[in-house]
């Protein structure tokens, strides 16, 4: 859930040496899990950086979300590797467990799924990123056993 | 007795971290005496976990596949003194089930990943590390180093394989106070890990690498551009910059000279066109990352507006090798104008997939098959693709093809950075080139008209055909598109974006044909081409009668059961469902 932790962003001069309105967006994603207009408006106000400018920055990276997301990200990867090894099938199977497309958050807010290209674990493709844990080498037909991990796991990591 | 567990991405990812506590657990207190120690990635991702017995005596044993059941077993036959040779994948003292795929590798970049622990200057230090930059600051003739790098022949290894000499001597004759080095580590690719794996690996030759070339071009400040989403490898820098700041080897009056350097990591966002030089400035800048006209270059006009050189992660850790052994010992190996090792990272249908670092002028046949063991399940080599969004499909054709930077270009391909994404008879090429349209047409900024419109159309034409919906003439349009988004496009995204679409068009045009003119795919891949019917094979179970959601199937319990084509939406599901591999897809 939204953590309402004070951050502070006055020490953010954009165009100055430092760069900081990327750092400062992935703390606001880090700390709320996503970037809230309100947040938005708090980094306007308190380091002076024209509203259009944060926008314009906050959407060209995908990195950044703008919904709340689940408490467990479930990211697939369709890079060229997982694309020929079937990184669809995986897709189809957790868009029927979980009953939302990609993009999408579980109405329970227990999971968000997103596809990624590429997570770096090309030779174990098909490839999937559950929070930290990565599971390679996957068929459709495991993904049920997977997903009940986490829905069991009050928090817990599950073994494949 | 040590024991080492390779805890890169790969090996965590196939539980090696499991394995590290099942070992810990199984030899603490009143356990066998054993050293237990970490290290990066030796290369063989698919052989994971893989964990490493170095005997007192100095031999060495490689285990593979050691999940968290293999430790008791290993723990026995060690103590037994025996070697457990189902797991047994390397030895240093006689054969091992993987030892071709070393015995031709050659490794320059790789040379202490998988041996030494990433997260210990110390390992750094005892294998070599830091002499060349000390030997550089002793003598002290950054012209002399320059010329060193220009003889060396390396080229980058990001993509465009420019002279890294030649480009930090540009660098260091800009003239401007501040000057500032980028260390590349973007790695936007999808389908390649070499980066990463080196980072997460090796983080101190990267960074050594760089001192050696902020001191050539004199920087006192550099950046390295990380991947969000490579935690492992960000967590192990910010471990190498400390400790190398500690010992005194980066930072301020580096070993008591005048020299200072200062490098500070910045991770990125997730935009792919960010790796291109001129995004990524702007993105440590703060803003949107969005290529802009070159010249002038990073090398005159770069970040904060100060010169500044880019180089590939890949590019840095050569540096320190080629300090230490020397120009000729680099440039021996490889063909007329490429020389050194290039890595790749091994994906697809290869039997083994991984990180292989091979001497430049070797043959794509003899990295496939004789290192990389050939085709899953014995299937039929079809292509290779390299380059990634930027590259091209290289056919099995041309095999023997060898590679360097220009050999490679010739077929209509890329270098890259090293991504090479082998394809078997499965694998429909219009759907590769239709994939890596979305990928570009997606990370287009949409700077440039061509680009931004040009491979949007392109992606619809190519979405059409794989749908079934092709038409006579969408292939003479894909050409003519691709012409112009090639040339009108600012930056290398764009300008590279129609290669996976023309080297298709090239060597597989009747696929594309078949396609549009048969309506039929001869992968089997494009589900809207495909034709389901039911064999004999069938004993009207009725499974696939259930889940069909056109109620296209029809037949009587315990006899054959029927597909009505008109019916049929190609859902796979009968497929799927079926036990007794009754319904074939044509
Ligand atoms: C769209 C695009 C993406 C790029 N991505 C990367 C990348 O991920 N890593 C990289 O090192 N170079 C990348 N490059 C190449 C860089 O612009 C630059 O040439 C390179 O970092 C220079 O380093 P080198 O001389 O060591 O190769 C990319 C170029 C383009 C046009
Ligand atoms: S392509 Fe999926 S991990 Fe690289």
């Amino acid at each position: 859930m939204i953590s309402h932790r004070k951050l502070d962003f006055r020490t953010l001069h954009f165009g100055g040496e430092e760069g900081k309105l990327i750092p400062a967006l992935q703390k606001v994603q880090e700390t709320d899990g996503y970037i809230s207009r309100e947040r938005i408006l708090e980094i306007h106000r308190q380091s002076g950086v024209p509203l259009s400018q944060i926008y314009g920055v906050a959407t060209f990276y995908a990195q950044f979300r703008f919904h709340p997301v689940g408490k467990n990200i479930v990211r697939v990867c369709h890079g060229t590797a997982c694309h020929v090894s079937g990184a669809k099938g995986i897709t189809e199977a957790l868009e029927e467990e979980l009953g939302v497309a990609n993009g999408e958050t579980t109405p329970d807010r227990q999971f968000t799924l997103d596809t990624v290209s590429c997570l770096g674990c090309c030779s174990l493709a098909p490839v999937i990123m559950i929070n930290n844990d990565t599971y390679g080498n996957l068929l459709p037909k495991q993904i049920k056993k997977i997903v009940k991990g986490y829905r069991e796991a009050a928090g817990g990591v599950v073994q494949p | 007795m040590k024991i080492v567990v390779g805890l890169g991405t790969c090996g965590i990812a196939a539980g090696a971290e499991h394995t590290w506590r099942e070992l810990e657990a199984r030899t603490g207190n009143g356990g066998p005496k054993v050293e237990l120690a970490k290290t990066g990635c030796v290369g063989m991702c698919y052989r994971e976990p893989l964990v490493e017995v170095r005997m007192d005596d100095g031999r060495r044993f490689l285990y593979g596949g050691v999940g968290k059941d293999q430790v008791e077993p290993l723990l026995a036959a060690l103590a037994e003194g025996k070697v457990l040779d189902d797991l047994l994948v390397w030895t240093d003292v006689g054969a091992g089930s993987e030892a071709a795929y070393l015995a031709r590798q050659n490794r320059i970049v790789l040379r202490n990943c998988g041996t030494i622990d990433p997260e210990r200057i110390d390992d750094y230090l005892a294998a070599g590390g830091y002499v060349a930059l000390r030997k550089v600051l002793a003598e002290n003739d950054p012209d002399g180093l320059i010329n060193l790098m220009v003889e060396s022949g390396l080229r980058g290894r990001g993509g465009a394989g420019f002279l890294t000499g030649m480009k930090w001597r540009f660098t260091r004759l800009a003239p401007g106070a501040h000057k500032y080095i980028i260390c590349n580590a973007d790695e936007g690719d999808p389908g390649a890990f070499m980066d990463r794996s080196v980072l997460e690996s090796d983080p101190h030759a990267v960074l050594e690498g760089m001192a050696i070339g902020a001191f050539a071009i004199g920087a006192d400040h550099g950046y390295i551009y990380v991947r969000a989403e490579y935690p492992k490898a960000i967590e192990r820098l910010l471990i190498a910059i400390a400790q190398a700041e500690e010992r005194g080897l980066l930072g301020e009056k580096i070993q008591g000279t005048d020299v200072s350097f200062q490098v500070r990591l910045k991770e990125g966002a997730g935009a792919f066109v960010c790796g291109e030089e001129t995004a990524l400035i702007g993105s440590i800048e703060g803003k949107r990352g969005m290529p802009r006209v070159r010249p002038p270059f990073p090398a005159t006009k770069g970040l904060w507006g100060c010169p500044t050189n880019i180089n590939n992660v890949e590019t840095f850790a050569n540096v320190p090798w080629i300090v230490s052994h020397g120009a000729s010992a680099f440039n021996s190996l490889g063909t007329r104008n490429s020389k050194g090792t290039k890595v790749f990272a091994m994906a697809g249908k290869v039997k083994r997939g991984g990180l292989v670092e091979v001497p430049m002028g070797i043959s794509i046949r003899e990295v496939v098959f004789d290192i990389c063991g050939g085709i899953k399940e014995d299937r039929k080599f079809k292509a290779v693709q390299m380059g990634g969004p930027s590259g091209g499909c290289i056919p099995a054709d041309l095999q023997d093809t060898v590679i360097d930077y220009e050999s490679i270009t010739k077929t209509g391909a890329i270098m890259g950075s090293g991504g090479l994404v082998v394809m078997d008879e499965t694998t429909c090429m219009v759907d590769i080139a239709r994939f890596f349209l979305e990928f570009t047409q997606r990370e287009s900024c949409g700077k440039c008209t061509f680009c931004r419109v040009g491979t949007k159309r392109m992606l619809e034409t190519l979405t059409r055909i794989c749908g079934g919906e092709g038409k006579d003439g969408d292939l003479e349009l894909l050409e003519q598109l691709a012409g112009l988004v090639k040339n009108n496009s600012l930056c290398g995204l764009g300008q590279s974006a129609p290669n996976p679409v023309q080297t298709t068009l090239k060597y597989f045009r009747s696929e594309y044909e078949a396609h549009i003119t048969n309506r039929k795919c001869p992968a089997h891949s494009c589900q809207k081409l495909l034709t389901y019917d039911i064999t004999a094979a069938c004993n009207g179970c009725d499974a696939c009668g259930r889940v069909c959601p056109s109620q296209a199937i029809t037949g009587e319990k315990k006899k054959l059961h029927q597909i009505d084509h008109a019916k049929c939406i190609q859902c796979d599901e009968c497929f799927k469902t079926c036990k007794f591999h009754a319904i074939v897809r044509n």
